[in-house]
C-alpha cells in the first residue's frame, strides 16, 4: 500500500475511535440545519419577489451543508499538525522518505473523510424523512448527481489545499489562531455557508467569483439541485481543477521555503 | 561512513527581561541574539562503531543529530553520510537511517502500536518478508509481545521507549541516531535498551550514535566518546583514555577492629574516620594500592577492604570544568 493510502487508512481508524463525538456532532448538525431552514422559510414567506433560488433548492442546499460539513468546513483544525510544528515533533516527519506536502494533505483528507463517513448516513436518512417544507429533495437527475459527487470531491481538495496554507503559515506565526480566524470569517461568508451565493447582493457575488471559496460549497451543492445545469457544471469543474493546481503549487513552494529555514522548537 | 566537516549552525533568539514594562517595550523593539549552536564541528565515524555523544545541556548535541538526520540545514560545512548529503538528498537518504528522539514520540497516540508500525512499513516500502522478520526480531529482543496491541497512550514511558526504538529499526537502517534514548527510564528498562543497542550493533553491524546524560549508557555501550561544549568539539577518543587521564584517583574504604586513634598515611588523603571505618583517597600513580594496604595493616586490624575508581560521572564533570563549559 502506498504511504499516502496507508496514512489515510490509519487516520480513518483513528477517526472511528471517536464515536461519542460523532453522535454529538450529528445532533448539532440536525439542530443547526433546522434553525437555518426556519429562517429561510420565514424569509421566503415574507417576500413577494421571485428569488433566484426556490425554497426547496435552498432547503436541499442547507441539508447538504450539514451532511458534508466535515468535508467543507475550513475552520476545522487538525491539532496534530499544529502540534508537530509548534512542538517540534516535525523532526520525525522530516526523517521519513516522503514528500511532506502530500503526506500532510493525505492526513487532512483522511480526517475529513473519516468524520463525514461517520455522520453523513444517519443525517441523510433523517432529512429525507422530515415533513415538508423541511424535507431534502433528490438530485435533479443522475447526471447532476454524478457531477455533484465529482465537484464535491474536487471541492474537498480545494479545502485541503487552502487549509494546508493555514498549516504552513504556522511555521512563521507559531499560532494557528489568527490564520484560522481570518479564514473562518472570510470563508464562511464567501463560500456560501451563511447564505447561498445567488441570494447575495450582486457586488458581493462578484467578489466571490474571483476567490476560490465558493468552489468548495456553493458550487457542488447547486450542481446537486440542478440550479447549476450540467453543461455549466463541467466548466465549473475545470475551474476547480485550476484552483487546486494554483493553491497546491503555491503551498508546496511555501512549504519548501519554510523547511529551508525551519527551526525545530523545543530542543 | 559518516563525515562532518566544519559544520556550523546558529539560531536567532528573541529575548527580553522579565516584567510588564519590558514586555510592552518588546512590542516595539525586539532584541535578538545570535546563538552559535554549532561552530566548526568535524569528525569521522566508521561503519559499525558505537559513538557516545556527550556534553552538558544546550551544548549542541541534539542540533548535531538533527543536522546528521537531515532535519536541519546547517549554515556552513560539509556532511557526507553513506555518500549522501543529509539535507540535500533528504528523501533518498533518510531511508537508510533510523532516528529516535527520546523526548518526542513518533507513534500515533490513540491507536495500537502495531498500526503505527504498519504505517511505517508503507512509508518506507519495506518488503513484507523483511518487515515480518524484523518485527519478530524486535518483538523478541525488546519484549514487546504484550504491549504491541495496546494504544500508545496507555503505555508506560519505558514501554513506549522500547516501542519507539523498535519503530526506528523496522526498515533495517544502517545508521541509528539515538537522542537520549534512556531519558526517564527505570534501571530495568535502561539495561534492556542498552542490551538491545549492543545486540543490533554486533549482529547487524548498525552504526550507532547516541547522545545521553547517563554515563552508564556510555560505559556500557560506547567505545568512543565525542564531547561537545558550547558548540565546539572538545574531546574525541576512547573511554579508557579518558579514564587514564583523569581516573588515576582511587578511594579505599576499610573496616577494622575498633581503633581509638585516627591513622594517617603519607601520600593519601583521609576522607573520613570513625573508630571502625575509614575512607582514604590517593593517586594511583604516586602510591600503589598494595603499599597503602600494607601501611594500613601495620596500624590496624583490617576486616574488609574495598577500592573504587573514580566514577565516570565525576570524570566528566572534571572534563567539563577543564573546558569551562
Amino acid at each position: 500500500m502506498s504511504a499516502y493510502l496507508s496514512v489515510i487508512r490509519l487516520r480513518f481508524i483513528n477517526g472511528l475511535q471517536y464515536r461519542t463525538a460523532a453522535i454529538a456532532g450529528l445532533s448539532t448538525q440536525l439542530f443547526f440545519g433546522l434553525i437555518f431552514i426556519m429562517v429561510f422559510v420565514a424569509f421566503y414567506s415574507g417576500t413577494a419577489k421571485t428569488l433566484p433560488m426556490s425554497l426547496s433548492e435552498v432547503v436541499t442546499y442547507v441539508w447538504l451543508q450539514q451532511i458534508f460539513l466535515s468535508l467543507i468546513m475550513l475552520w476545522a483544525r487538525d491539532n496534530e499538525i499544529f502540534g508537530l510544528i509548534t512542538g517540534g515533533n516535525i523532526a520525525y516527519e522530516l526523517c521519513r522518505p516522503v514528500q511532506l506536502y502530500g503526506f500532510w494533505s493525505a492526513k487532512l483528507l483522511a480526517q475529513r473523510l473519516a468524520n463525514v463517513v461517520l455522520r453523513c448516513l444517519p443525517i441523510t436518512a433523517v432529512v429525507f424523512l422530515l415533513p415538508q417544507p423541511y424535507r431534502m429533495s433528490l438530485p435533479q437527475s443522475w447526471t447532476s448527481f454524478i457531477l455533484f459527487l465529482i465537484s464535491l470531491l474536487l471541492g474537498l481538495l480545494v479545502v485541503v489545499a487552502i487549509s494546508m496554507l493555514i498549516y504552513i503559515s504556522v511555521f512563521w506565526t507559531m499560532s494557528p489562531t489568527g490564520s484560522i480566524m481570518m479564514i473562518a470569517v472570510a470563508s464562511e461568508l464567501l463560500a456560501g455557508m451563511i447564505i447561498p451565493i445567488p441570494l447575495m447582493p450582486e457586488w458581493l457575488q462578484k467578489i466571490t467569483f474571483i476567490l476560490p471559496f465558493r468552489w468548495t460549497v456553493d458550487f457542488p451543492f447547486r450542481v446537486y439541485s440542478g440550479h447549476i445545469p450540467p453543461a455549466e457544471a463541467l466548466w465549473g469543474i475545470l475551474i476547480q481543477l485550476f484552483w487546486i493546481a494554483v493553491l497546491a503549487g503555491f503551498g508546496m513552494w511555501c512549504l519548501r521555503t519554510a523547511l529551508r529555514k525551519v527551526v525545530i522548537q523545543g530542543g | 561512513m559518516i563525515q562532518l566537516e566544519g559544520i556550523s549552525k546558529s539560531f536567532k533568539v528573541a529575548e527580553r527581561s522579565a516584567g510588564f514594562k519590558q514586555a510592552a517595550k518588546a512590542l516595539f523593539v525586539r532584541k535578538h541574539r545570535t546563538v552559535e549552536a554549532l561552530s566548526d564541528i568535524s569528525f569521522t565515524i566508521n561503519e559499525g562503531e558505537i559513538v557516545g555523544y556527550i556534553g552538558p545541556n544546550g551544548a549542541g548535541k541534539s542540533t548535531t543529530i538533527k543536522v546528521m538526520s537531515g532535519v536541519l540545514v546547517p549554515d556552513r560545512g560539509k556532511c557526507s553520510i553513506m555518500g549522501y548529503n543529509p539535507w540535500k538528498d533528504r528523501a533518498a537518504y533518510v531511508k537508510n537511517i533510523g532516528v529516535v528522539f527520546g523526548q518526542r514520540s513518533q507513534l500515533w497516540w490513540d491507536v495500537p502500536v502495531i498500526d503505527s508500525y504498519e504505517l511505517l512499513r508503507d512509508i518506507y516500502k519495506i518488503p513484507r518478508a523483511e518487515y515480518k522478520s524484523n518485527l519478530d526480531m524486535l518483538i523478541d529482543t525488546l519484549d514487546l509481545q504484550s504491549i504491541i496491541h495496546m494504544p500508545v497512550r496507555q503505555l508506560s514511558l519505558g514501554q513506549r521507549m522500547r516501542c519507539e526504538i523498535a519503530a526506528s529499526l523496522l526498515h533495517s537502517p544502517k545508521v541509528l541516531f539515538l537522542d537520549e534514548p534512556t531519558i526517564g527510564l527505570d534501571a530495568v528498562s535502561k539495561i534492556a535498551v542498552r542490551q538491545f543497542i549492543k545486540t543490533i550493533n554486533e549482529q547487524k553491524g548498525v552504526t550507532v550514535i547516541l547522545t545521553t546524560h547517563d554515563m552508564h549508557d556510555i560505559e556500557a555501550l560506547a567505545n568512543r566518546i565525542l564531547m561537545i561544549g558550547k558548540g565546539t568539539l572538545l574531546y574525541d577518543g576512547s573511554l579508557q583514555e579518558l579514564r587514564s587521564r583523569f581516573g588515576t584517583q582511587r578511594t579505599i574504604t576499610i573496616d577494622f577492629e575498633r581503633h581509638g586513634q585516627p591513622v594517617y598515611i603519607a601520600g593519601t588523603e583521609q576522607l573520613s574516620w570513625t573508630p571502625e571505618r575509614a575512607v582514604y583517597s590517593f593517586d594511583n600513580e604516586q602510591i600503589q594500592v598494595a603499599q597503602v594496604i600494607a601501611k594500613l595493616s601495620e596500624q590496624v586490624n583490617l576486616l574488609d577492604v574495598s577500592i573504587d575508581t573514580k566514577p565516570i560521572d565525576e570524570i566528566i564533570v572534571q572534563l567539563y570544568k577543564e573546558h569551562q563549559i
